[in-house]
């Protein structure tokens, strides 16, 4: 049976045991429904979980292993030289397989002996059922389909088989065990707590697989790449190479250029996002009358809606050119996709980020230290300089960590307005590339997975996981501590 | 207030006892710094502001006339012999037969060419999109007793001509560096005067998928793939994300293991956007095996992009529930989980909502995870289910901005137009949302 | 300096107006017929009242009568709070306070202001009572800050027990310490009034004891304003004493005759426990 309509099954039959449930429930009450301990729904409740969440969870995780099982039942097929292909032309192999298999399945099974004692080709066979195939089949692929359809035929006997086994003896457990003692609602909270409970591992879960998911790539990488070279090596050159290349023509896989312009256009970024967000926040909150911040908080929050891809066609087409233009009326050379152009428009992008950090912040600094300042006869802005922001500042400095965090870990602007070249420059008016340039430029070429060039995004993604990872439980733990000590 | 101190070196203790002249300076020199202060803050505001009203101006500026196509409108006949030359009415033979020939010999007759000048006829199919044939098939299939007579059609023209209506092909460009030659544009003005050629609101925008001709791409594939991917992040973003911030709130003991989660979740929602693609790519598509370029892989790794604001969200909802509502609710003696259920959630649904809309937003804007789990295949169909390959609004932006013809620099102006419409949008409903139903505990 | 005469008292209902006084009265500050608004709501009616040179004077009265807010008017610290309207006329040694030409900041370096609860700056202790002397420009050198530093500290009766830790946080002293800082960190600035807005009320008996014994020394040179709900406080700090009831000064005069003999049944009540 099929996961969907397996699922219908497993569906109704809840159904089911909610109805008999509440029915016996309600006659053991016998018209005093007080004498039960929970409100008859839970009896329909307890019992309808009981028969669906171990068949669900069954059938879902079975889900997810099947397909590794059935590939590998494939593979166990496949001769050395075909699993030595590359990926493309193995994911091919597999699909011809698959709609081999899916061509035999339709086939009488006398038709198919028959065909293979008389060795009548089969691709004319199999067109007849609606199956196209480029050539004839090769021997080891036909075992390997029709070992991949016994295989199947057990699995999905399998599994429905234990799904429908769980839940009719969840179904009958439970239905028997509603008697007046049963208390059905504590029973149905605990399982709602323990799906709540399971709702909040998922935050840890996605940090171990991400963490899993790159750590495995990483490794594979550093056995063809020397740790030492990725992390100290200054020169980022991945070339693509032929099948069979000798080392004299590997790509080198230098980080540190790459770690320089992430830094470089970051750095413009605060530079611009920092000032201008934390002045534009200290007015807004000190100084501006109700209607203005009324009328401009919200275009500011506007300007945080902006998806990056906007920022990075907005540098593109507009800014760029723009200071490319300008460099060359005043005779000087400015790349379109120079450092400035990226770094500025990013930190455009921080402003916003900047400006309701800063804000918080600057909110939490109770207001009888202002006016302990104002008493003493201090201006506003003296107010302001000399206790209102020193009192903010661990405030301020994990907001600007959190923005540099941000800064490092944006793509879509450095893809499209910063240089693709890994230079280590100092001059601003120059292009440089950034790490998360190079995740995606590495990962949307042709994708021969093992090698060298796919799996260097691996571990160019962990490096980044790892350096936003300090920054940002850095920030989050200071701005904690202040405003614990304000509250 | 009498000096304590004789020296006078030292300064004075009181202000009434400055030096008149020397106070009044210092005063004004404060005075200064204060408006200084304040114009550098209203210099920052302006500075963000202006930033935003560029950046719109530009975009609307390069992309509006993307709503704007040039079309064809011609009498066109439907030659039986091209169109079903056996009489049989096969299906195959209407798919395959040459409808541009159809389109072409009308526009011949327009023009007044004869069939067999060769190069005017070259010339002349320029003028027409090579989606045509297209369009006159859709129109047969239709309706097969147009076959054998005349209609009148409207067609897309070539992209060129399009380029050249709105001014992005420049007519005082020498002949031999433009892509319109004069003859062309001969014609085009003759057609345009006569009415048969003509710009109208481009619905193709967001009916049609993707294209290698810029007249005829559109972004219906993309707005149907970040449908999907909207309705898998609501499915499984929101219900995780509540669950988990009632377990938070409500439930979980201070300790190190809820600790941990808080960190992680904290953490997560600042982890850069690539990075979960790269979690999409190796665990989704490489372990799982679910097909590249599925809206359902996009919707997943999505999901979890958004999984932390969500619960962020739900959180600071949760907790803006005053604990006396907890309370009467216990007090007449419901459970805990029930005085959650149908107590506090229902008065915390308002923020939970605000803040998933905010999230849905943000993730209707991300590009780089979508890149990693190859969403940039080239779909010309509409996707019919979460696992067939489709694309999204910003990829199919990012895809356009790396395409050559001058024609996508306009289209992805306007794709970028459409994004933002739907972001404002959203931002719009959430902030109305906030407002109408903020309560003042 | 002539005190206010005991025989005026102030009818809280009727409106005066500034041609209706039998007498204005006169003072280090001297307010007529005060009227303070915060939006439609009005917090202070008709106040009329002389503020004694160099002498305690506290303002009694139940919560929310509006005695913290006029003393918030003498320095103009409701000019901070939104919403806030202020009519009638205060003068500080004959000038008006909110007269267009007079600075505000310069207002408040004269009239300085202590806090209900201790508010020191995050900064050292030294830095803390510098602030104000910084900021207004009082000393010409560093070893003139020193000093204004150390005479602050000493007159505020703090300087035995920081003497060797000046350069630590301000906010690491105890409630009764830390608010004789920010009673240093006022007079630092060398004020002629100093406004104190329930200074004690954060603090225990023996670190308010302390602090009563200290305004008394103070009062010597400084004309002292100080708002207390203790009764007991104002008749054991305050030369004169002012209660306000409502929004309204109802009676003011001696602290012995307004305790032993009030002329004002309202006073009567208060004083007797029978309301606030």
């Amino acid at each position: 049976m099929s996961n969907q309509s397996l699922f219908a099954v497993v569906l109704a039959l809840g159904v089911c045991a909610y109805v008999v449930a509440s029915y016996r429930a309600r006659s053991l009450a016998a018209g005093k429904p007080f004498t039960l301990h929970s409100r008859l729904h839970y009896y329909g409740a307890f019992a309808a979980l009981w028969t669906v969440l171990p068949a669900l969870l069954t059938i879902a995780v079975w889900a997810m292993a099947e397909p590794m099982v059935l590939r590998g039942v494939m593979h166990s097929h496949l001769p050395a030289e075909v699993l030595a292909k590359s990926a493309p032309e193995r994911v091919m192999i597999d699909g011809t397989i698959g709609s081999l298999a899916d061509g035999l399945a339709r086939l009488a099974p006398d038709e198919v002996e028959q065909a293979l004692a008389a060795k009548t080709p089969l691709v004319g066979l199999l067109a007849t059922k609606g199956v196209a195939m480029g050539a004839e089949p090769a021997a080891f692929q036909i075992a390997a389909a029709q070992d991949l359809n016994r295989a199947t035929a057990y699995s999905r006997f399998g599994v429905t088989a234990l799904a429908l086994l769980l839940a009719i003896c969840g179904m009958v457990v439970s239905i028997l065990r509603v008697n007046r003692g049963l208390r059905a609602r504590n029973a149905v909270e605990r399982i709602v707590l323990a799906g709540l409970i399971s709702a909040s591992t998922v935050a840890i879960l996605t940090t171990v697989g991400i963490v899993l998911s790159m750590l495995f790539e990483t490794l594979h990488f550093f056995s063809q790449v020397s740790a030492r070279d990725f992390f100290l090596g200054t020169v980022w050159d991945p070339r693509f190479s032929a099948a069979g290349s000798t080392s004299a023509t590997a790509g080198q896989f230098g980080l540190v250029p790459l770690l320089w312009g992430t830094a470089y256009i970051s750095a413009v970024a605060l530079a611009v996002a920092v000032p201008v967000g934390l002045m534009a926040a200290i007015y807004m909150s000190e100084y501006a009358s109700k209607g203005v911040r009324s009328v401009v908080k919200p275009v500011l929050e506007l300007l945080a809606g902006i998806p990056t891809i906007v920022y990075g066609l907005f540098a593109l087409i507009s800014f760029g050119p723009f200071l490319r233009d300008l460099g060359s009326s005043i005779g000087v050379s400015v790349s379109a996709s120079s450092v400035l152009t990226a770094g500025f428009v990013m930190g455009i992008m921080l402003i916003p980020f900047v400006s309701s950090l800063s804000d918080d912040v600057i909110n939490a600094v109770p207001q009888v230290l202002r006016d302990g300042s104002l008493g003493l006869g201090a201006t506003r802005s003296e107010t302001i300089k000399q206790v209102v922001l020193p009192a903010a500042l661990p405030g301020v400095i994990g907001a600007v960590l959190l923005a540099a965090s941000r800064a490092i870990g944006e793509t879509m602007i450095v893809v499209l307005a910063a240089g693709i070249a890994a230079n280590m420059t100092v001059n601003p008016l120059q292009p440089v590339t950034t790490i998360t340039v190079k995740i995606v430029s590495q990962l949307t070429g042709d994708l021969e997975f093992n090698s060298p060039q796919t799996l260097v995004a691996f571990a160019l993604g962990l490096t980044l996981f790892f350096i936003t990872l300090v920054l940002n439980i850095y920030a989050l733990s200071v701005v904690r501590r202040f405003r614990e000590h304000y509250e | 207030m009498t000096d304590v101190t004789a020296d006078g070196v030292s300064g004075t203790s009181s202000i009434t006892t400055l030096d008149p002249a020397i106070a009044a300076r210092r005063l004004a020199r404060r005075r200064a710094a204060e408006w200084r202060f304040q114009a550098y803050g209203i210099a920052a505001i302006l500075f963000g502001l202006f930033f935003v009203a560029l950046l719109f101006a530009v975009i609307g500026a390069k992309g509006w006339t993307a709503l704007l196509q040039t079309q064809l409108t011609l009498p066109v006949t439907f030659e039986k012999s091209v169109i079903d030359p056996n009489g049989t009415s096969n299906h195959d033979d209407i798919m395959a037969a040459d409808y541009t020939s159809l389109a072409s010999a009308a526009l011949y007759k327009r023009l007044g060419i004869s069939p067999d000048d060769a190069a005017a006829t070259a010339l002349a199919d320029g003028l027409i999109s090579t989606g045509s044939d297209v369009e006159l098939r859709k129109v047969v299939l239709d309706d097969p007793s147009v076959i054998g007579t005349t209609r009148t059609v409207t067609l897309l023209a070539h992209g060129n001509v399009d380029a050249l209506l709105k001014g992005t092909i420049d007519r005082a460009v020498p002949e031999d560096s433009r892509q319109i030659k004069d003859q062309q544009i001969a014609w085009i003005d003759r057609l345009t005067a006569g009415g048969s050629l003509a710009k109208t609101f481009n619905w193709g925008l967001f009916t049609r998928g993707a294209s290698s001709q810029p007249e005829t791409a559109g972004l219906g594939v993309a707005v149907i793939g970040s449908l999907y991917m909207m309705l898998t992040v609501l499915a499984i973003a929101v219900p995780l994300g509540v669950a988990a911030a009632i377990y938070l709130e409500e439930f979980a003991p201070r300790n190190r293991w809820t600790d941990l989660i808080e960190v992680n979740i904290s953490n997560l929602a600042a982890v850069p956007s690539i990075v979960f693609g790269l979690l999409g790519l190796a665990i989704l598509i490489n372990l799982v095996g679910l097909p590249r370029s599925a809206s359902l892989v996009g919707g997943l790794v999505l999901a979890l992009m958004t999984l932390p604001t969500v619960i962020i969200a739900a959180r600071a909802a949760i907790t803006a529930v005053p604990p006396s509502i907890r309370q009467a609710a216990l007090g007449v003696g419901a459970s805990k989980m029930q005085s959650i259920f149908h107590h506090v959630l229902p008065l915390a649904m308002p923020g939970i909502l605000t803040g998933t809309i905010i999230g849905l937003a943000k993730a209707l804007g991300e590009t780089a995870p979508l890149l990693m789990i190859g969403m940039v295949a080239f779909v010309v169909d509409y996707p019919r289910s979460p696992l067939d390959p489709a694309t999204a609004l910003p990829v199919q932006i990012y895809m356009w901005s790396n395409a050559q013809e001058r024609g996508f620099v306009e289209r992805t102006s306007g794709a970028t137009l459409v994004l933002l419409v739907f972001l404002i949008a959203m931002n719009v409903i959430a902030v109305i949302l906030r407002r109408r139903f903020e309560r003042k505990w | 300096m002539v005190a206010f005469s005991d025989t005026a008292v102030v009818n809280g209902t009727g409106a005066k107006s500034l041609n209706g006084h039998t007498e204005l009265p006169t003072g280090k500050v001297v307010a007529v017929d005060c009227n303070v608004y915060y939006g439609d709501k009005q917090a202070l009616k008709n106040v009329t009242v002389g503020i004694s040179e160099r002498s305690v004077t506290a303002f009694i009265g139940p919560s929310g009568c509006g005695k913290s807010t006029f003393l918030r008017c003498i320095n103009r610290m409701n000019d901070t709070i939104v919403g806030c309207r202020v009519e009638g006329k205060i003068t500080l040694d004959g000038e008006d306070i909110y007269e267009p030409k007079l600075d505000v900041v310069q207002l408040r370096a004269r009239v300085g202001m202590v806090f209900q609860k201790a508010n020191p700056f995050p900064k050292s202790i030294f830095d803390n009572v510098a602030y104000g002397p910084r900021i207004h420009g009082l000393a010409a050198s560093k070893s003139g800050l020193e000093e204004i530093v150390i005479t602050s500290l000493k007159k505020a009766g703090l300087w035995d027990e920081v003497k060797d830790r000046l350069k630590e946080a301000g906010t690491g002293l105890s409630g009764g310490q830390q608010q004789r800082l920010c009673i240093a960190r006022a007079i630092a600035v060398g004020p002629e009034v100093i406004l104190m807005d329930e200074p004690c009320s954060a603090l225990d008996p023996i670190a308010t004891a302390r602090i009563e014994e200290l305004i008394d020394e103070l009062r010597k040179n400084y004309t002292i304003v100080i708002v207390t709900h203790s009764m007991q406080q104002a008749a054991r700090v305050s030369q004169r004493t002012a209660f306000f009831h409502l929004g309204n000064l109802v009676e003011q005069g001696d602290t012995q005759q307004i305790f032993m003999s009030p002329r004002d049944k309202r006073t009567q009540d208060y004083i007797t426990g029978r309301i606030g």
